[in-house]
């Protein structure tokens, strides 16, 4: 094949799979601002006739959008504050300090990782039941507060560390606290935003675990919301598509606002250490 | 000498999480699974009765376990081969150096990663819709009679399966790129000399050097694929027929539906053997061929 031949086969076929890949998000956005019923008609309308912020105004309305949309930004933003405190910190030691025990515990850690979450979820509800914590924010966060991922992404990014300028530090008199968040902490900021977009989207995604520990509506997180919502109005496709936009949107931009750092730990993460 | 429990210190929040809110729930279940905790045992916990490990062998007799068993397996089998096809052509196109708008087409293609199951299951409800979905109607167009996408029991899998290779594929494109571009180009150059024609250059060094990469994205994908549930949940309900109830679709049935935590665990637990027994399949396989 000539050159420009495959140029053009290569082009044509990437424009075709992103095609594919963002047809079914664009046709969310249009459809979310359709009149109500409009998009089931024949042939099915790609663009709103008339535009409309109606169904938004239905979510946000009687289906108390706003609240969800709260809720999820509260327990996402919960759960990276809090979970990135305790990976940064063991990941740090894994890497940094020295002690016994510190590659079989690791290890174990990571042997860990083989063992589905969802075999926790029967036992965890009865813990928590226990605990008052059953359709609680705190207990969608409870299983989410440590990733053995996370504390894998901090230690190798960690492991990079000059152990000079620690060690300089200690001769110093600086305590290990002090070392920590004056030294390490402004050298881990670029694995601290990436594994801060990681959380933060896992948790807003998340769906089973909020499904089975989120027994009332008041604490409902987006995707449980929609789930049920969709179950309730099967026929209302622009409602739906419009509590679809709020759902995804959110991620969607933070995602491309920061993606050089998703990709980058997303590539970390993926290597064999 | 500094003070050995500082590591300690660092380490307690993780371990302590980890202890109680993972490893305990892990021996937990396992010992719930040898009782037949009910909707009863969950009002008074003197009805709980240990019954050992007589709900592994309900399971066994029982045809909805294996018809989801087989279900799991069907999305496992198909889905992970297409979604690691899919991915690894996309990001052969993407490395290939005629390919312009490189970062336009890479976020493009990664968008459906990081979008929500739920909110995007939804939107493939409505366009795999048997009256007014946009499929159908394309179809119609080129003359194909309307399918029951997500209504036929025949179809429903095959469109999850379409969709979770859909909103998956980019994950691994961008693992895949990683491991493209990490291929020294002189190995090309000297094959070009050699005059290996664009199939030999992929057959022979392409893919012989992404064996590493193919052998873990094909376990994190396998492993990924098994716990099969936000789809059906959101888009068949495990219907038509049961014909899309996965492995983690009837424990959570099982579990929070009806309350039987016990029967649930022993799902779980199933679950968990096959992935790992399955996993260990691959890293054999993958050894005798001097890939991992």
């Amino acid at each position: 094949m000539n050159p420009r031949a495959a140029r053009a086969v290569i082009n044509g076929l990437l424009v075709g799979v992103a095609v594919i890949a963002l047809f079914p998000l664009a046709w969310m956005l249009s459809v979310s601002f359709m009149q109500p019923g409009a998009a089931s008609s024949l042939p099915p309308p790609l663009l709103p006739a008339h535009p409309t912020l109606a169904n938004y105004a239905r979510l946000f309305g009687y289906a108390g959008m706003g609240r969800y949309l709260l809720n999820s930004l509260g327990i996402a933003t919960g759960i990276t504050l809090l979970s990135l405190a305790i990976n940064l910190m063991a990941g740090y030691a894994f890497a940094k300090l020295r002690f016994a025990g510190r590659e079989a515990t690791f290890r174990t850690l990571l042997g860990a990782l083989v063992i589905p979450a969802q075999v926790t979820m029967m036992p965890l509800f009865l813990m928590l039941k226990w605990m008052g914590l059953v359709n609680t924010y705190a207990g969608v966060a409870v299983p989410m507060l440590v990733s053995v991922f996370g504390i894998f992404l901090v230690r190798q990014y960690a492991r990079g560390l000059p152990d000079e300028l620690l060690e300089a530090a200690r001769i110093d008199g600086a305590s290990e606290a002090r070392i920590f968040v004056q030294i390490v902490l402004p050298l881990l900021r670029p694995i601290v935003v990436t594994l801060a977009i990681f959380t933060f989207l896992a948790s807003w995604n998340d769906f089973m675990w909020p499904l089975i520990i989120l027994t009332g509506q008041e604490h409902y997180t987006l995707p449980i919301a929609l789930a049920a919502l969709s179950r309730e109005h099967v026929q209302d496709s622009e409602l739906m598509m419009a509590g679809s936009v709020v759902t995804t949107m959110p991620v969607l931009v933070l995602f491309l606002v920061m993606q050089r750092y998703y990709i980058q730990g997303l590539l970390v993460g993926s290597v064999k250490g | 000498m500094r003070r050995r429990w500082v590591p300690w210190v660092f380490l307690t929040p993780a371990l302590i999480v980890l202890g109680v809110f993972f490893a305990l729930p892990v021996i937990g279940g396992f010992i719930l699974s040898l009782t037949d905790f009910d909707v009863y045992a969950l009002a008074d916990l003197h009805n709980l009765r240990f019954v050992g490990l007589e709900n592994y062998l309900a399971l066994l007799r029982r045809p909805l376990f294996w018809r989801a068993l087989a279900h799991t397996m069907y999305f496992v089998v198909v889905g992970v081969p297409l979604s690691i096809m899919a991915s690894l052509g996309a990001a052969l196109l993407l490395n290939s150096k005629l390919a312009r708008f490189k970062g336009f087409f890479r976020t493009a293609l990664f968008a459906p990663v990081v979008t929500t199951v739920v909110a995007v299951a939804v939107i493939w409800r409505y366009l795999f819709n048997t009256r007014y979905g946009l499929v159908n109607y394309a179809l119609h167009s080129l003359g194909v009679q309307p399918v029951d996408w997500l209504g036929d029991p025949h179809w429903a899998m095959p469109t999850i399966i379409a969709f979770a290779v859909w909103k998956n594929f980019g994950y691994n494109m961008v693992i895949f790129l990683a491991g493209l571009q990490a291929i020294p180009t002189d190995l090309y150059e000297a094959s070009r000399i050699d005059g290996a024609s664009p199939w030999q250059r992929f057959r022979h060094i392409t893919w012989p050097m992404l064996g590493p990469t193919l052998v873990m994205v094909g376990v994190l994908t396998m492993s990924g694929y098994f716990q099969l549930f936000a789809e059906p949940y959101v888009m068949t309900e495990g219907g038509p027929l049961q014909s899309t109830v996965s492995v983690l679709y009837l424990m959570y049935e099982d579990g929070f539906k009806w309350w039987n935590l016990g029967l649930a665990s022993a799902v779980a637990f199933m679950l968990f053997v096959l992935m790992f027994a399955a996993t260990a399949l691959l890293m054999r396989a993958a050894r005798k061929r001097g890939l991992a």
